[in-house]
């Protein structure tokens, strides 16, 4: 049996240690945040807080967590309702199919819960290693912007290069 | 003359009554009907296929089509919530269920709107004048003393009463009536920013696609294949997988592998020691890593396309000639293709997200040599596919690894680099322009394409992959063309402005070297980006502003409109000579000259260093007749610019002679955040009552020509060869050396 | 009296002599060229040479200001910052002539006549042909300007006085083209201009003696930078499988080579700038560098079958054999995709075979990331995934399994270097 702490719970799952978090979460806890996209590393569909920091839970495998605070779209409620970047998504309607929009929310918690002020070109960069086939990037993109608001930073614009 | 004694009463008796009335008139009207009715409708004329009123008020509403994540579920509710009138948290709408839903076909080709939500609004029509009847009848006074609002049938006297009960006292067993008239005034639903109604699942971790799905006693599943289409698994001992931890089942028929077991994980591990047994080519070894030329080459029917007459040009005319390009290109899907099939003594339920569930069955009752009414096929939403992608395939796949299990759920997903190797591609293309300008005139114009076919979508066992790996396999059926006005190869190939001596030939390449079906757009994409692109050159050649240019020659009101908004939002008067690495291009076209008006502005920057292209800037407008959400139009527009850059600036499927190099997405990169435009503006012309037009497939096109045409304006050359990678853009930038190069001393 | 006097002017003459070696004028300032004065060939050859040389490997320190320089190279002196080479009047190249470019580029003096620091490998680039300084000068010129004043470099100590550069300079500078070499092949001479003139290949490879100078009698032994491991690239090269100039040619434009591994830490840069450089002169460099790794032991012996002591390393190291199943076996174990599309094993790498720790833990740590919108050989990043002791079984358990060297002693080190 291994345990594991998932958004402020913890749980018990009888599965092989090297069985990557990804899965525990979708099949063993009923979690659907976190998605398949690719099991490489290469896409962020499964991305997950883990100690605050954004990572592939398709590359953790669930022994090796130990202690470590594993947080999902799923965590990022207040208060039963949910939080500014959720919230913000819904908002701007940003979504096409929808399938990468969970990882694309948890990576940018990451970065305004670390830097409430980003510049457009930092939030671009700190999206990168998520992929959107659709093409939702500008609404992606407005709505980190509205929860970057709503979290009392906001998101600066850097003067274009000559 | 008296009403015969009734135990039920008058009431009953003018039901009944009005019931016979269109019993006997049903077969008279039936074949009139059917001609007049829009094309879904026509297919399924019971208004009983498409709207149910519940006692307690609930509506359901049936749709044969399904959500993509294109917006299609929200405003086929718009449409019912507007029509009937009722309002939309009212509404439970049924998509593609072949136990349940008309039969729409497939969703695809930008119909949805056009065909379901014309049946949809019609239907909603015809069962609001039901409704406004039979709350007449009941309140004794004249059908037009009643407003339907809100669900319920109110008179001016202050009295009301819900579809619910109305319903109750009718049947929606009849026939719809065309043309019936729509509603007018009140508060409308059409053409509101009704908030998408998946969305707050999406963001919430609430179940969603097929993937989330967890039926009890469900097992997992994986199929066992080659790296990609043409290879195959070498010969493997299953025996040592057969007795690995959770292994329920290692599932083989002919060719055709697969592992089940009662873990996830336990059953990628499974796979991967299967596939380590390596693999083969099965078919001839290809011809080349880009294979276009392969398909320019190979033999092909020739098959018109257009022909606009006009006189010859004077024998003074410049010829301007022009060859354009693309590879294979790739669906892609973010999340890998997967299904859920479960047999049952009574059948086999499919959970899909496959384009066409109907076809689906009839395929799957033809594999699984089972009658098709024994096969339920259930749409549930996956990740946006763009088309035929690996969707149906695994839900073959998933139905024979269940087929091992009777009465357990199964369970299959693709894996990432499952879907990057067998998905079918979109067909590489080559385009030759030709046109005669005489001064500024457009005097003569040839086009022709060349392409594999633009869909393979499996209607028999032969369609699918398992198909093929049973034994004895099923043939593959033989690729067909998509006739005109619709078309495959040849879509959009007739270009919309009004050129005269205008003539196009599609050269239908029936040797598919790799397997190729539906992309989004399918032909359009090419020929759009060769059209707008040659269009560019000849004003150039005529030195003509090139917007100036084209609406000399566009004669449709509509297309002019949008033409006009998207240059002057975007700015084009202020469109300089360009050259020194910044530029501004334009593209347009009517996908399929029947569904969106689509016209995009672009400003880019090419570094001229690394060869990168930079947009700094798009504006589009769009008009889709009706909007009836404008903003899911808007999202789509954005999403296909966004889509076509990716497709334009970067992205080529590799291949080896011995399979697709394109594996995974290191080796098939797409568009990511950083290299995303700076702004993009859509403008959404509404047409109040037009004819719905399709949306999701009309950016494509004038997306990638407006690239073209700016890195064009900016550079000073004129790439013709999609994608415009950094290689390309590069190489073509790079001066031709006076002498040999001595720079290495 | 006259002793005084005559040892007074004999230190005067010495103190002149020092002074007036390590003075160099001032060459006057230039109005920045027009770019459209260079020709457009020139400039094209310069773009290739500045790949060759990879110049933007040091002065690009932000992608959105290429050339710009200010980033600091840490050296066992100090840090030195790196200048800002863009045609910017005030704080980059923009008013040196074609001859103070030269001058720096082959004696490592600037425009005002400082010293340079050798943290610039003009040692190498002094090898450089007239032709190929013309044509990076013009590359450069041609450059966009970038505001960007980069810090002032202040060593600590008597390092900080430039002139004692000059001393450098006697000893370890070599000026002037490369002799020929006439019992070799013209594609090796070329290659040889390319690897010791801008190719700078011993300035990673090469360990330095205390002055920081390339130890000439250890060429190509191996050294560090940045915290990587450059390997030995002549009979000492620990690889497995032979660098042949094929499979050299092979790594260089592709960054991948089929025998071995994937270009890891500098050599990604290096390999995606050499990818893009004429063929003819990576063939000559893999040439050249073939020639180098001739006697090493690789090429001397029939390539051995792949190790692969799975039990073994289960036994000694259970809990990195999970970690290994769930984080790196879904890329490298032979079912997996990479694999099947024929990617090297982990045991043809030359990390794992390597002396040190630091490459293998380092490539754990910072994954390798292929350039955005290029295609490449890709690894995710594993440092936010697992903490040190896991890194370190994981590196551990990897030498075990693939290889027949004893065990590593610096693992524990070459991760708390590498969180740094």
């Amino acid at each position: 049996m291994i345990t594991l702490t998932v958004n402020g719970q913890a749980h018990q799952v009888d599965v092989d240690p090297d069985t990557p978090l990804l899965y525990v979460l979708r099949n063993d806890l009923a979690l659907n945040g976190a998605k398949f996209g690719c099991g490489l590393g290469q896409c962020g569909a499964c991305t997950v807080l883990i100690d605050d920091k954004p990572v592939c839970s398709c590359l953790m495998p669930v022994s090796a967590l130990g202690a470590r605070r594993v947080r999902t779209l799923e965590g990022l409620h207040a208060d039963g309702r949910p939080g500014p970047l959720p919230a913000a998504f819904e908002a701007e309607q940003a979504a096409q199919c929808g399938y990468c929009i969970a990882g694309m929310i948890v990576r940018a918690q990451a970065l305004l819960e670390h830097n409430p002020r980003p510049t457009e070109e930092e939030v671009r960069n700190h999206l990168a290693p998520n992929l959107c086939r659709c093409g939702t990037h500008m609404r992606i993109l407005r709505a980190v912007r509205r929860a970057a608001e709503a979290m009392g930073g906001g998101v600066r614009d850097v003067a274009e290069q000559p | 003359m008296s009403a015969p004694r009734n135990p039920l009463g008058r009431r009953a008796f003018v039901a009944n009554a009005l019931v016979v009335t269109f019993a006997l008139s049903r077969g008279a009207l039936a074949q009139d009907t059917a001609r007049k009715l829009p094309p879904s409708l026509a297919k399924a004329p019971q208004l009983d296929s498409w709207i149910r009123v519940g006692a307690d008020g609930r509506i359901t509403v049936f749709t044969g089509k399904a959500e993509l994540g294109q917006g299609i579920r929200t405003a086929l509710t718009q449409i019912a919530a507007h029509e009937l009138p009722v309002p939309p948290a009212q509404i439970d709408l049924i998509t593609a269920d072949t136990g349940r839903t008309p039969d729409e076909g497939v969703t695809a080709g930008s119909h949805s709107m056009q065909d379901s939500g014309t049946a949809i609004l019609n239907a909603a029509a015809n069962v609001r004048a039901l409704l406004t009847d039979a709350a007449a009848w009941r309140f004794a006074i004249a059908a037009d003393q009643i407003e339907m609002r809100d669900g319920a049938a109110h008179t001016l006297d202050g009295r009301s009463v819900g579809y619910g009960e109305l319903a109750s006292a009718l049947s929606l067993q009849v026939p719809a009536r065309p043309d019936m008239p729509r509603r007018q005034g009140g508060k409308a639903v059409i053409g509101q920013k009704l908030p998408r109604l998946d969305i707050p699942a999406k963001v919430t971790g609430g179940p969603a696609y097929v993937q989330d799905m967890r039926l009890p006693s469900m097992l997992h599943a994986r199929v066992v294949r080659g790296p990609s289409d043409g290879t195959k698994l070498k010969p493997v001992d299953i025996a040592v997988v057969e007795k690995m931890p959770g292994v329920v089942k290692v599932v083989r028929e002919g060719a055709f592998l697969a592992v089940v077991a009662d873990q996830e994980w336990r059953a990628i591990k499974a796979l991967h020691r299967l596939q380590a047994a390596g693999w083969e080519r099965a078919t001839p070894p290809l011809a080349a890593s880009d294979l276009r030329e392969t398909i320019r080459q190979l033999p092909a029917e020739e098959m018109p396309i257009f022909d606009y007459p006009g006189p010859p040009a004077p024998a003074d005319a410049r010829t301007i000639r022009a060859r354009y390009s693309r590879p294979h290109l790739m669906h892609a899907s973010i999340g890998p293709s997967c299904a859920v099939a479960q047999w049952a003594d009574d059948g086999l339920t499919v959970w899909t997200h496959s384009q066409g569930v109907y076809p689906l069955r009839k395929s799957l009752a033809d594999l699984l040599k089972l009658e098709p009414d024994k096969i339920r096929c259930i749409h549930v939403e996956g990740s946006g596919c763009y088309g035929h992608n690996g969707a149906d395939d695994v839900a073959a796949d998933a139905a024979l690894a269940a087929r091992a299990v009777p009465g357990k759920p199964v369970r299959l997903q693709w894996m990432r680099e499952q879907e990057h190797g067998w998905e079918p591609l979109g067909s590489a293309m080559v385009v030759e322009l030709a046109a005669e300008l005489d001064g500024d005139r457009i005097a003569a114009w040839r086009h022709e394409v060349w392409s594999n076919t633009h869909s393979t979508r499996p209607s028999t066992a032969g369609g699918l992959l398992a198909g093929r790996e049973m034994d004895p396999p099923f043939a593959a059926p033989k690729p067909r063309p998509i006739p005109m006005p619709e078309g495959g190869g040849a879509r959009n190939g007739n270009p919309i402005y009004a050129l005269p001596n205008a003539r196009g030939v599609f050269h239908f390449v029936e040797q598919m070297p790799v397997r190729v079906s539906a992309l989004r757009g399918l032909g359009a994409q090419m020929n759009v980006f060769a059209i707008e692109s040659f269009m560019d050159e000849l004003a150039l050649a005529a030195e003509a502003d090139p917007v100036a240019f084209r609406l000399a020659w566009l004669k449709d009101e509509r297309a002019r409109e949008v033409v006009q908004r998207a240059t002057e939002r975007f700015g084009w008067s202020k469109r300089g000579a360009g050259g020194d690495g910044s530029g501004m291009g334009f593209g347009f076209a009517r996908y399929k000259n029947l569904a969106s008006y689509c016209a995009v502005a672009m400003e880019v920057r090419v570094d001229q260093d690394t060869g990168e292209i930079h947009v700094p800037r798009v504006v589009a407008a769009v008009d889709s007749g009706e909007a009836v959400a404008p903003d899911g139009i808007r999202n789509q527009i954005e999403g296909g610019i966004v889509q076509s850059l990716s497709w334009t600036t970067r992205e080529a499927v590799g291949f080896d002679r011995t399979h697709r190099t394109s594996f995974d997405w290191s080796a098939y990169p797409i568009l990511r955040f950083p290299a995303a435009p700076g702004r993009v503006e859509v403008e959404v012309i509404d047409r109040p009552r037009q004819p719905f037009l399709g949306a999701g497939e009309a950016a494509q096109g004038p997306a990638a020509a407006a690239l073209g045409n700016a890195v064009a304006h900016a550079v000073g050359v004129r790439l013709r060869d999609m994608p415009l990678s950094p290689e390309r853009v590069r190489a073509a930038l790079r001066p031709v050396p006076a002498a040999p190069s001595q720079a290495a001393g | 009296m006259r002793l005084a006097v005559g040892i007074a002017l004999v230190c005067a003459a010495l103190v002149a002599a020092a002074v007036a070696f390590a003075w160099h004028p001032e060459i006057d300032k230039i109005s920045p060229p027009l770019a459209v004065s260079f020709d457009r060939s020139l400039v094209a050859q310069g773009q290739d040479l500045a790949r060759l040389g990879n110049c933007a490997g040091c002065h690009t320190s932000e992608p959105s200001k290429p050339l710009a320089g200010g980033r600091p190279l840490e050296t066992p002196f100090g840090k030195v910052f790196v200048s800002n080479i863009t045609p910017h009047a005030d704080h980059g190249i923009g008013t040196w002539s074609r001859a103070a470019f030269g001058r720096a580029m082959r004696r490592g003096i600037l425009r005002d006549g400082t010293h340079l620091y050798p943290a610039f490998p003009y040692e190498h680039f002094t090898h450089a042909t007239d032709d190929q300084l013309d044509a990076l000068y013009a590359w450069l010129m041609t450059r966009r300007p970038i505001a960007n004043q980069v810090p002032a470099t202040k060593l600590a100590g008597l390092y900080g006085f430039r002139p004692l550069v000059a001393g450098w300079n006697l000893l370890y500078l070599e000026q002037g083209p490369l002799e020929r070499d006439r019992s070799k092949s013209d594609e090796w001479n070329r290659g040889r201009v390319l690897v010791e003139g801008l190719g700078h290949c011993g300035g990673c490879h090469t360990p330095r003696n205390r002055f920081g100078a390339e130890d000439k009698a250890r060429a190509y032994d191996g050294a560090w930078t940045e915290g990587w491991y450059a390997p030995p690239l002549n009979a000492h090269s620990p690889a497995v499988q032979p660098w042949t100039a094929q499979e050299l040619h092979t790594y260089l434009r592709t960054g991948l080579a089929p025998h071995h591994a994937a270009a890891a830490g500098p050599m990604g840069g290096v390999t995606r700038a050499l990818s893009q450089v004429p063929d003819e002169d990576v063939r000559a460099i893999s040439t050249y560098v073939a020639s180098l790794m001739a006697d090493a032991p690789a090429r001397r012996q029939e390539p051995p079958q792949p190790v692969d002591r799975l039990a073994v390393a289960q036994q000694q190291h259970p809990e990195a054999a999970a970690l290994y199943a769930g984080s790196c076996a879904l890329c490298h174990e032979p079912g997996a995709p990479m694999m099947q599309q024929g990617r090297p094993r982990l045991a043809w790498g030359t990390p794992l075979h390597e002396d040190n720790s630091h490459d293998t833990v380092r490539i754990i740590m910072k994954g390798l990331a292929s350039p955005a919108g290029a295609a490449g050989p890709t690894m995710p990043a594993y440092a936010d995934l697992l903490d040190d002791r896991q890194v370190q079984e994981i590196a551990a358990y990897l030498r075990t399994r693939f290889t027949d060297k004893p065990a590593w002693s610096d693992v524990q080190a070459a991760v708390a270097e590498a969180r740094k």
